[in-house]
């Protein structure tokens, strides 16, 4: 029963209740991971896939993950390497010239809440600075949003840049305006449609 | 009211289609509807073809412009776009749209000065985009001081305020609508004017949201939209509320919207 509480808080938005019930489990001995994956990243799948299907809204996803998050917070502190593993690191951000920020958010959110370890750059954000920091961070991923069919080009320019020096990090897009025949026009390894597509899609692409 | 029809969008597919297919009929149709379904200006937008953008604006401005009086609304962050489509452009469009975005601001900025040219201003700038109604005010106020140092006249000049998806931040509408309130007291003439679909973005019926933020900033003192002047839910909506915002004398539009079945229950 117990880690099925967890998860049901979870898709209850449970917010004011969530740390003490991760209290409750931890002292009666219940797994660190499995509170972690079976009970808040299941959940949070969970309600992605009900917001794929249109039964969840924006301001529900919003709710869960901060809910999540309540949890998380109690959890982090015993985390450690081995319970810890983080399903990869990504670097994200808004490209140049673009000021969107609400979607590349959103996916952010649910990228941690899916238990990637994410670097968020912010919005209008140059080249270098992508480079850079797919560099230091050693990412895996590297998620570019962008809200204009104006500054979609830019997402052409760092897929040919990190191509051309053989970095083999993986680039997804996205943005209301991209679809999956840009991504693959410009040779992207994935598109996705919504904050929830893209966990999926970030999950695949670590899979290989 | 200034109302420009949103419709003759590259990025709709029947325009995608229209443009590939060099079809000016479809396009002429579309903007005749939209005027005598009440728009004043005809928005046009080529950007989903940016190689091909100048171009394809230019065409879109002179095939609309073959069938009816309306001005177009020249939908591009693109100077040279703009340029181009001004050129061939008879009597005087709104420019859609400058910023305080360094690039836009000084290259859209030359175009403007000395001109009768109306222009869209986003409150929008290269720290962002506003998300308080103090951010939009000290952006507007900065847009207004240099469009008008720059000799456009306040009248020509429609703020737009930026509408973000209240979805993701309880206080999106509410910001929204305080900045058209005090930027339509605080300079008197100018207008405001924004698109209304973003507010709904992540939420189910949206139409019915569109419509009741529509009817709000109405009353705060918005006196234009970009929108789909074929959407009858929409434009009862709007003549409902320009007529409670003492903004219709006798009541003439909302009685000629009754009568034009606008109103009806759809």
């Amino acid at each position: 029963m117990a880690v099925k509480d967890i998860y049901q808080a979870v898709l209850r938005f449970d917010r004011k209740g969530m740390a003490t019930l991760i209290q409750k489990e931890l002292d009666s001995g219940t797994d660190i991971t499995s509170l972690l994956n079976d009970g808040l990243i299941a959940a949070l799948d969970e309600v992605g896939e009900r917001f794929s299907r249109g039964e969840l809204f924006i301001p529900e996803m919003l709710q869960a993950a901060q809910t999540a998050q309540e949890g998380l917070d109690v959890l982090k502190p015993l985390l450690t390497e081995t319970n810890s593993r983080s399903a990869g690191i990504v670097v994200i951000g808004t490209v140049k010239g673009d000021l969107h920020d609400i979607g590349k958010s959103l996916v952010k959110m649910m990228l941690k809440g899916a238990g990637f370890q994410v670097v968020d750059l912010g919005v209008d954000v140059p080249l270098e600075t992508f480079v850079q920091a797919v560099d230091e961070n050693r990412a895996d991923i590297l998620a570019l949003s962008a809200l204009l069919t104006t500054t979609m080009p830019a997402m052409a320019d760092a897929v040919a840049r990190f191509r051309e020096n053989g970095n083999p990090v993986k680039i997804m897009v996205g943005g209301a305006p991209v679809t999956d025949a840009f991504a693959e026009k410009i040779g992207a390894d994935g598109y996705a449609g919504d904050a929830s597509q893209a966990v999926s899609l970030a999950r695949r692409l670590m899979a290989g | 009211m200034i109302i420009v029809g949103e419709l003759i969008n590259a990025s709709r597919k029947p325009v995608a289609a229209a443009l590939e297919a060099g079809d000016r009929k479809a396009v002429a149709r579309l903007a005749e509807e939209q005027v005598s379904a009440g728009a004043d200006y005809v928005d046009v937008n080529a950007g989903l073809y940016e190689d091909r953008e100048a171009e394809l604006l230019c065409w879109l401005v002179k095939t609309v412009q073959s069938t009816v009086q309306a001005p177009c609304s020249l939908d591009s962050p693109s100077p040279g776009a703009i340029e181009a489509a001004l050129a061939v452009h008879r009597g005087t469009p709104m420019i859609n749209s400058i910023s305080l975005e360094k690039d836009r601001w000084d290259r859209l900025l030359p175009i403007l000065r000395g001109t009768g040219l109306q222009v869209v201003a986003l409150c929008m700038s290269d720290d962002g985009m506003p998300e308080t109604c103090d951010q939009r005010l000290t952006i507007a106020e900065r847009l207004i001081q240099g469009l008008t140092g720059a000799g456009v006249p306040l009248e020509n000049i429609y703020l737009d305020p930026l509408v973000q998806p209240v979805s993701t931040n309880t206080n999106y509408g509410i910001e929204f609508l305080e900045a058209v309130d005090r930027i339509m007291k605080n300079w008197p003439g100018v207008h405001t004017l924004c698109g209304m679909s973003n507010i709904s973005f992540g939420l189910p019926d949206r139409r019915r949201i569109n419509e009741a933020f529509l009817v709000m900033a109405v009353s705060r003192g918005l006196d234009g939209a970009i929108l789909n002047p074929l959407d009858r839910r929409m434009m009862g909506g709007l003549a409902t509320a320009e007529m409670l915002a003492g903004r219709d004398d006798f009541c003439a539009r909302y009685l000629e919207a009754y009568r034009g079945g606008l109103l009806a229950d759809s």
